[in-house]
Formats: C-alpha cells, structure tokens, sequence
C-alpha cells in the first residue's frame, strides 16, 4: 500500500497535539521525542512487512503505546498534564483514559488546542507561524527555514525561543472557553492568513513546496470551520480568500516553472471547484456585521475569479475595495496593489501617480515586484527605457530563479519595445504587513514584524 | 546461488516527518526491484531496539544489546546471490546507506552432514 501524500507528516501533527495533551505542555520536548521514537518504529517494520492497511491508526496506536510507556515509567518523577494526573497516576484508569484521548474526535480538538496555544499573544507572528508548521504541519526545522529562504541558524533560534515561551505557558489553550475562544481567534486567523500568502506569494523557488504551505493553511482553516466556536464570519471570509486565491494556483506557474500574471492566465485552468467552495464561503461570511480584511480580500478574489475574461474584470470596484483595505489596514503593499488596479481602470500615467503619492514608499524599496510594477506602467506608456532600468532594478532584488526568469522576460519585453500590457498579480510581501505603526510599544505583537526575514 | 542475510543497522533519529516518508518508498522499490530479479528469498522481520543480554556464567543480564542509534540492527532480510561479491554488490541499492546506516551482509553457511 502507497502512503497517501504527506501522511508522515499530517500524522506527526496529530501525535504530537495528542501527546502534549496528555503530558501536559510543559513536556512538549517530551511528546516529541515520543513521535520520533514511533517513526523510527514504523520505518523499521513498515520496510521489511510493508505498510499497514491504517498506517494512520498503527501510529496513532504506537504513539498510545509510547505515551503509556514514559507515563509508567515516569510518573514518579515527572508531572504530567494537570488537570489529568488523577487518571494518570492510577492503573486503573491510565489504559481506558489513554485510549478515549487517543481516539479520533479527540485528536481533532488536540490539534486545535495546539493551534491556539501555537499563537500565544507573548509570540511575534513569524515565531506563531513557524511553530504552526512545525508542530502541527509537521516541517522539520530546516523544511520551514527552506520554505521561508532563511537561514537555518536565523530559524533554529526563532524556533527554540517559541517553543520556550509555548513550553513555558501554564497549559494548553482551553478551546471549550467561548470568551477565550473568540479572543484568541483573530491572531490565529492571521496565522493562517501569513501562512497561506507565504505559500501563495512568497519566496521560495519551489512551487511544490509553495502549494504545500497554502494547503496547510487551507486545511487547518477546515479544523477551525468545524468548530462550533471556530466557523464565524471571519473564519469563512478567510476560507473564501484561500479557496478563490488557490483555485488560480494551476494556472499561475507554466510546465517549465515560469511565473505566470494574472493578465496572461489561462483561465480556464483555474480550479473551478475552488472558485465555487470560495464564493459559497464568502456568501456565508457576510452574515453578522463584522468586516474583516478577509472579507475585503476575499471580495478583491472573487471579482477576479468571476471575469471569464481579463477585459471582464470590474477594476472600479476593486479599487474601491482596496480603499476599504486601507482604511483597515493601510501598508504600502496595499496601496502598490490600489495603484495598480487605478492603472487598470484609467490608465498607466493614474497608477504611477498613484504610486508616487504612496506614503513610506521606502518601505517598498527591497520589494522586487515595487520596481516591477514601475517597469511595467512606464513600458505601458511606451517609455521602454525608463521601463527597462526599472525591470533591471527589480531584476537584482528577485528572491529565486522564478522570479528572476519572469522579470528577464519583462526586461526583454522591454528591449523589443513590445508594450502590450502583461502584468498583473496581487502583492504581497510578509515583511511589509503594515506601515501604520512605527511601534512605539516594542512589547506588543507589532503586525510589522519582520515576518521570515531573509537574515 | 548461495544465501545470504542482510543485518539493517543504525537509526535515523533525526530525520524529518516527509524525509522518512521519502525515505520508506525508496525501500519498498529496493525489495520491490529485489524480488523482480529473483533476489529477495524472504523479506526477513523486524527487530525490537529493546532487548536484554544475558553475559557470563554468572548468567548477568543487561539492558541491550544497543547503547547507541547508529549500532542499533533494526532487522534483517535473506538474499539469494552468485556469490559474496554479488551480494555485496546488491547491498549498495539499500536506501539505509543513504541516512547514515549501514548493511552487514553475512553469508549463510553452506553445510552438508
């Protein structure tokens, strides 16, 4: 039997939720020493007598067994969850408890416990999101320095000083508090949210490891969806904006890798599936008379998912889309894309004034696709060179080889003097989140950190 | 042809979730492959890490026998080959050398009584 696609993975996720339940968060160290050890196990039978007919179950099962195992052996000399040591201590109950804690339905809520507890208030968001995927998505250290093109000794810290604060926190989130619930809701929304644009914009070079990132987000937004507390408005809203920015994911990378704009798209290669479950979401996240960026996000998606044809594309309201977005929360990312959409709607010479009154512009300057956006409006007005020494500016700051064949494409574009429109994608860059703040509070959780810096 | 066991040794206990998952279906095409050429005698069992050792005629018994991850036998399996070379040579395909493990190829002993 074929182990399904990144089922060591996904399963890692649901041990370890599953073990620090049951250890208590404190010994997370401990739970994943214990997923280890049932990976090694598995490895070992499952190569010489094959796999199991539920090698999801056989590992739950042998991570039950390790768990009883360190709990025998240790309950005298470690404490374990709290609110669980009476049944713990005792042989009578330890077997019966292991086994209702290791059942399915409990796992899923382990995996949203951990969720939570991943975006503690006392973490930056970049720390949240990396210890999502490493705990819950199951990315090895170097998996997520890899996906994020940061160096392995910058992630390693990022990813030890979590694991201390989240080690450090009394306990595991209480999911069943609803004041509680709904608090913490919104950071782990933006978790998601930063995880997904990682995937979906970021700056890996491998699009396999890109897609992976955006369905991890897509798939823990299903946890939340399924949660009674978990499927407000907003969760919907950010599952729409998932859903409706994925569906375009086959389309926006060609056979040989090469970055594909929105305006060149073969639409009909867009997942219509996905187009269909974002819309339905959307309509669902407009009850209640909470506006969230998602919903504004996810109105800027569906306007494009439903243009059959780019001609088609209501660029009006987009930008007054984008008006809403910066009143939510202004960054000059936003106000790139406003100014794009403006250069859309009423030509080139509009969008570069657009551009040109973009507050903390500065902020902009590392960003490839700012010096891009700059080439492609000045090549649309047909001034090639100016367009080209942007296109050349943009080319020195492109983050992988994709991004640097696109732009050499542009550039060329430029040479020949060939001004048909070409480009259009939406920004983003993690690093740009917000420029409202220059944080006068170095304590609190500024959105404007730099999320997975390239140190 | 003559037999020969393979003894598994060393253990990868570092590797990541998707690297073992990679790492499995690199063994299930080695005996895949194995079997095919009419090499594979029997995929052999899998062997506890844990275990005791029982030294001396004090009859002394010791946790064991494996202190450490790298000398760890997680198995075996049973060969058919020309020769020891032959077998040797099959051994080379086997994905543990890719994660720092290593095969012992043993013959077994031809006997006639």
């Amino acid at each position: 039997m074929e182990p399904g696609d990144h089922l060591f993975r996904r399963e890692s996720g649901r041990m370890v939720a599953a073990l620090t339940r049951v250890f208590g968060v404190h010994n997370l160290a401990l739970a994943e020493d214990v997923v280890q050890d049932a990976f090694c196990r598995a490895l070992e039978v499952w190569r010489i007598r094959g796999m199991p007919e539920n090698p999801s179950a056989w590992l739950i099962a042998t991570a039950k067994n390790g768990a009883l195992d360190v709990l025998r052996r240790q309950r005298t000399a470690r404490t374990f969850a709290p609110e669980l040591s009476r049944f713990l201590r005792s042989e009578w109950t330890l077997a019966p408890v292991l086994e209702e804690l290791f059942a399915a339905n409990a796992i899923k809520d382990d995996l949203l416990r951990m969720m939570f507890s991943c975006c503690h208030p006392r973490l930056p968001e970049p720390a949240q999101v990396a210890l999502v995927l490493h705990i819950l998505c199951g990315f090895s250290l170097d998996e997520i320095a890899s996906a994020f093109v940061s160096s392995h000794a910058a992630t390693e810290r990022r990813l030890t000083r979590a694991k201390k604060v989240l080690a450090g926190s009394k306990r595991l989130f209480d999911v069943t508090a609803p004041a509680d619930f709904s608090a913490r809701l919104p950071a782990v929304h933006r978790a998601l949210y930063l995880l997904f644009n990682e995937g979906y914009h970021g700056a890996s070079a491998e699009t396999a490891v890109r897609a992976e990132l955006c369905r991890e987000a897509m798939r823990l937004a299903a946890l939340l969806l399924e949660h009674p507390f978990g499927s407000t408005p907003a969760t919907c809203a950010l599952a729409a904006l998932m859903c409706l920015d994925a569906a375009r994911l086959p389309a926006r990378v060609d056979a040989s890798g090469n970055l594909i704009s929105l305006l060149d798209q073969d639409r009909s290669q867009w997942d219509q599936e996905l187009i269909v479950e974002g819309l339905k979401f959307l309509e669902l996240s407009a009850k209640g008379p909470e506006l969230t960026q998602y919903h504004v996000e996810a109105a800027i998606a569906a306007i494009h998912a439903s243009a059959r044809r780019i001609e088609d594309t209501d660029w009006a309201t987009i930008v007054s889309l984008y008006d809403t977005l910066m009143t939510m929360r202004p960054s000059p990312v936003v106000a790139l894309n406003r100014a794009i959409a403006v250069a859309q709607n009423e030509g080139p010479e509009r969008g570069l004034e657009e551009i040109g009154s973009i507050s903390n512009r500065d902020r902009l300057a590392a960003y490839p696709f700012y010096a891009a956006a700059l080439g492609e409006l000045e090549l649309r007005r047909g001034r090639c060179q100016t367009a080209g020494a942007h296109f050349r500016a943009a080319l020195a700051l492109a983050r992988n080889p994709m991004e640097r064949r696109f732009l050499d494409r542009r550039l060329s574009a430029c040479e020949r003097g060939d001004t048909r429109r070409a480009y259009y994608e939406r920004f983003w860059d993690g690093r740009l989140g917000s420029f409202a703040n220059s944080d006068p509070h170095p304590s609190r959780i500024s959105p404007d950190s730099p999320a997975f810096s390239r140190e | 042809m003559s037999e020969f066991t393979y003894l598994y040794r060393g253990r990868d206990t570092t590797a990541s979730p998707e690297q073992r998952q990679k790492h499995l279906q690199k063994w299930v095409a080695w005996f895949k492959e194995l079997g095919a050429q009419g090499q594979l005698k029997e995929l052999g069992h899998p062997l506890e890490v844990t275990g005791m050792v029982v030294k001396g005629n004090q009859k002394i018994v010791t946790d064991g026998p494996y202190a450490e991850a790298k000398d760890v036998v997680g198995g075996y399996s049973l060969i058919e080959a020309k020769d020891l070379a032959h077998a040797v040579e099959i051994s080379k395909g086997c994905p543990i050398l890719e994660v720092g493990g290593s095969v012992e190829v043993r013959p077994i002993m031809q006997i006639n009584m």
